[in-house]
């Protein structure tokens, strides 16, 4: 491929780079993005996307055997599931958003460029497409958007029957056990479908208790469901080697065909030449301003390589701004909250402050078991919590657990972003009988005078 | 319908580029045979060019701050008849309309869709270190406006600001009354560095980078001289021109260079020759509206007092009201500065490239001097001089700024000869 010369380069077309490339287009800037994998990232290919597939599988073969328990009156045959025809019908949902994502940056101009992108200086970058050509492209901005990978373990590197997340969302065939290491949300996750789908699962977590990022009164409906679906949990737990379907651990052996390790991602800042630029780094992220301008100047860093919380939906919103910077909009990271849903069962999700992480906040909480949709689907386990600020009753945090309920995160970000105080939630008519009366009901019991509690 | 264009005429003798530095029309504007078209700005001078024709603008050639070639088109104009250019000539295309597109409606200019609710009286009422509740629209537009939001007044709960909250922070000025707000200000301007401000920008860069100056201070008693002035003023009260300390102080400066030639001069640097000048003339820097200006006061040796004096008026005024010719800007051998009544104690005055001294006056004060026996009120005053140590040595230097003080505090000496 000829060397080629454009205004805007991104390295990496994930949910940050793809959305930086869109939009760049639409404002008009010549703008090229390299990725030595199909369009879409992590998120797209082997993350979010992928997963949520296989947890809607589970979900549904997991619904028809425990109907037979349930109160419903209904019973049913016990179900098979052939995990070939899955896994064929998830990679058909990737290769049609692969495709979308192409399609779009295509419409808005961008060039997609395949191949691996590797610094050679602050402006220019060299491309070795899959064939093992170089090329260089010289730009006048350059966005890092190389994501994040799994991190593996010292006596477990992945390989056989050693699964990072990746490979566990391809298996042909259901494994008869399995152990997790890293009781986080990617391994609960996984590990909750693996368990719906008959595995024998062991979650191992090093930490005193799993998702040590959350408090104890949200992950308790997620620990007692886990309960329920019969998964061994062994918090402060240390795992020390696995060979032959055996994993040693300090608390005992656990037998284990496969080995999934979801102990944590790690900045993918190597083999891309950002060493050479001498960024300055925070911790082992690439540190970055309210614009995501690093320290060197045109160098710009989006979405997992910039830190925590590695979220999709961070990247695409950092991949936005930084376009419009670059058109020479007014543009700084001002958001007031990110966000952020545990697809376990049943469903967290968080959004701002948490309770004691801001001073001078309370906290209300709104029990699902007095929330009659809820118990219409046979999920009354779990709350929504608002978190208020006592001097002016400004919103400052919404949490909730409970089945199902994802889609209610818009709500709360949007509370957040626009600036709700407890009395414009509580004077917002919410549709009835849905959960999303669980958060109206919050915000008036701290107003003191709630109506169904 | 033809065009016209007019080019930048030839504005004195071997000049070939001028600066654009300020445009009175705009694409559109319809305009009468002699409107005023533009200013340019050549080294010394500005010069206004009128226009020829009467039209309607098409194009303007160049943008403020651009040096352009005496020759080149300045403007095209829309005018009845042929014009004195070809319609085929080639405009850039994005000039061709001759308005532009109607202002587009704010979109951000939201207005209460209920004027008649008074709104909750706005506070400013936040903790410190807590972000200002607003949406993100009203925060977008906040940035774009350059508005600081933790010094606006929110009228929703929680003091939430809204976007009628920011028309009122904009319309008042982005000040409530009887509110005192003190954040910080991080705006940051950017202002072009244009036109003459420019020109004394190169010009004092050239000074300071090329010349290592050689600075002495000197206090001079001006009792002596001080009573003089004011008899001489008292005397021809009304029929001669005021005189001030300056026309003296030329006097000095063309006694002592008598003396010492290498200090009335204009140093060719690149060429290594040092041109002594014959003739005293004697630079006054001046402050004018558009910044610093020095017209020259030429053969001060051959003025008297009064011819110096009023010949120093005359020029500061034009200097001043802008009507000063370029050959009155130019030439000076030797330049004084004078801040007259905020002169302060010293200065470290900047030599007028090329010449190799400038004499700095400071301000006249009453001071305690020590007369042998005890301390005298006497009418004192410092003269702050810088020279060019090329040129010149300290030694050179000091003997100058000793005889300048000779002569002012005894200035019979100004007018005897030999």
């Amino acid at each position: 491929m000829p060397d080629q010369k454009c205004k805007l380069l991104i390295i990496g077309a994930g949910p940050g780079g793809y959305v930086c490339a869109i939009r760049a287009g639409q404002l008009g800037i010549d703008t090229i993005i390299v990725d030595e994998a199909k369009p879409g990232g992590t998120c797209l290919n082997v993350g979010c996307i992928p997963s949520k597939a296989l947890i809607h599988a589970a979900d549904e073969f997991h619904r028809i055997v425990s109907v037979n328990d349930g109160p419903l009156g209904i019973t049913a045959p016990p179900p098979q599931i052939d995990l070939t025809k899955t896994i064929a019908w998830k990679d058909g949902i990737v290769d049609r958003l692969n495709h979308g994502v192409s399609g779009l940056m295509k419409k808005a101009g961008a060039r997609f460029v395949s191949g691996r992108a590797r610094f050679l200086d602050g402006k220019t970058v060299s491309v070795t497409d899959p064939d093992g050509s170089q090329s260089e492209i010289r730009a006048e901005h350059i966005v890092i958007a190389t994501g994040s990978t799994p991190v593996g373990l010292p006596f477990a590197p992945f390989g056989g029957d050693v699964l990072s997340s990746t490979e566990a969302l391809s298996l042909s065939e259901l494994p008869k056990s399995m152990a997790v290491i890293g009781g986080g949300y990617i391994g609960l996750e996984l590990g909750t479908a693996f368990a719906k789908l008959g595995t024998q699962v062991t979650v191992i977590e090093a930490a005193d208790r799993l998702l040590p990022s959350y408090d104890a009164a949200l992950i308790a409906p997620v620990e007692q469901r886990l309960k329920t679906l019969g998964v061994t949990v062994l918090t402060g737990t240390k795992a020390q080697s696995y060979s032959d379907g055996l994993l040693q651990t300090d608390g005992g052996d656990i037998a284990a065909q496969k080995l999934l390790v979801t102990v944590g991602r790690r900045p993918r800042t190597k083999g891309i030449g950002i060493e050479e630029l001498s960024l300055t780094m925070s911790g082992p992220f690439v540190r970055i301003d309210e614009q995501c301008q690093t320290s060197m100047r045109g160098i710009y860093a989006i979405g997992d390589v910039t830190g925590d919380p590695m979220l999709a939906h961070r990247a695409m919103a950092q991949g936005e701004m930084v376009a419009e910077h670059i058109a020479g909009h007014a543009v700084a990271w001002d958001k007031r909250a990110i966000p952020a849903v545990c697809f376990t069962d049943p469903e967290i999700i968080t959004c701002g402050a948490l309770p004691g992480e801001v001073d001078g906040t309370r906290s209300s909480v709104f029990p699902f078991s007095a929330n009659g949709r809820a118990m219409t689907c046979e999920s009354e386990h779990g709350f929504v919590r608002v978190i208020w600020r006592e001097s002016d009753q400004a919103v400052v945090g919404i949490q909730a657990v409970g089945a199902q309920l994802s889609e209610l995160s818009a709500g709360f970000s949007l509370a957040i972003e626009m600036g709700a105080c407890l009395e414009d939630i509580a004077a917002t008519i919410h549709a009835h009988p849905t959960q999303s009366e669980a958060l109206q009901e919050a915000c008036l019991k701290a107003l003191g005078h709630a109506l169904h509690v | 319908m033809g065009i016209h264009a007019i080019r930048l005429p030839d504005i004195g003798e071997g000049i070939a580029e001028a600066e654009l530095t300020e445009w009175h029309v705009k694409p559109g504007d319809v305009i009468r045979e002699d409107d005023l078209l533009a200013v340019v700005m050549t080294d010394k001078a500005s010069v206004e060019v009128p226009s020829s024709v009467n039209g309607t603008v098409l194009e303007l050639g160049g943008e403020i701050g651009e040096q352009m070639a005496v020759g080149s088109v300045l403007i095209r104009i829309e005018v009845e008849g042929d014009g004195n250019e070809a319609e085929n000539v080639a405009l850039p295309e994005a000039n061709l309309s001759p308005s532009p597109d109607p202002a587009p409606q704010k979109a951000a200019t939201i207005q209460p869709e209920t004027p008649t609710t008074q709104p909750r009286k706005p506070t400013v009422s936040r903790a410190t270190g807590t972000k200002p509740l607003a949406s993100p629209s009203v925060r977008a537009r906040a940035r774009r406006e350059g508005i600081d939001l933790r010094q606006v007044p929110g009228s929703g709960p929680a003091a939430r600001i809204s976007h009628s909250d920011l028309d009122h922070w904009i319309a008042s000025g982005g000040i409530q009354q009887g509110q005192v707000t003190r954040g910080p200000n991080t705006g940051v301007e950017e202002v072009r560095v244009i036109g003459m401000r420019r020109r004394i920008a190169e010009k004092m860069q050239i000074a300071k980078r090329q010349i290592p100056h050689i600075t002495i201070v000197e206090e001079v008693e001006m009792e002596a001289l001080d009573t003089l002035r004011a008899a001489l003023n008292d005397k021809h009260a009304g029929q001669r021109p005021k005189l001030t300390i300056l026309p003296f102080l030329m006097r000095a400066i063309v006694e002592a260079v008598r003396d010492q030639p290498d200090l009335n001069a204009r140093y060719d640097d690149e060429a290594g020759i040092l041109h002594r000048h014959g003739g005293v003339h004697v630079g006054i820097a001046t402050q004018t509206p558009g910044g610093l200006s020095v017209p020259v006061i030429r053969h001060a040796e051959a003025g008297s007092l009064w011819d110096n004096a009023s010949e120093l008026t005359r020029l500061s005024e034009a200097a001043r009201d802008g009507t000063i010719t370029r050959d009155e800007l130019q030439d000076s051998t030797i330049t004084i500065t004078s801040l007259g009544p905020l002169g302060a104690l010293a200065t470290t005055p900047i030599i007028n490239h090329p010449e190799v001294a400038i004499v700095g006056v400071n301000k006249m004060q009453i001071r305690p001097v020590w007369d042998g026996q005890q301390f005298q009120p006497r009418k004192m005053m410092n003269i702050s001089c810088s020279f060019d140590h090329r040129v010149i040595d300290g030694w050179d230097a000091a003997v100058f700024v000793q005889k300048l003080k000779s002569l002012l505090e005894t200035p019979a000496m100004l007018f005897v000869e030999g």
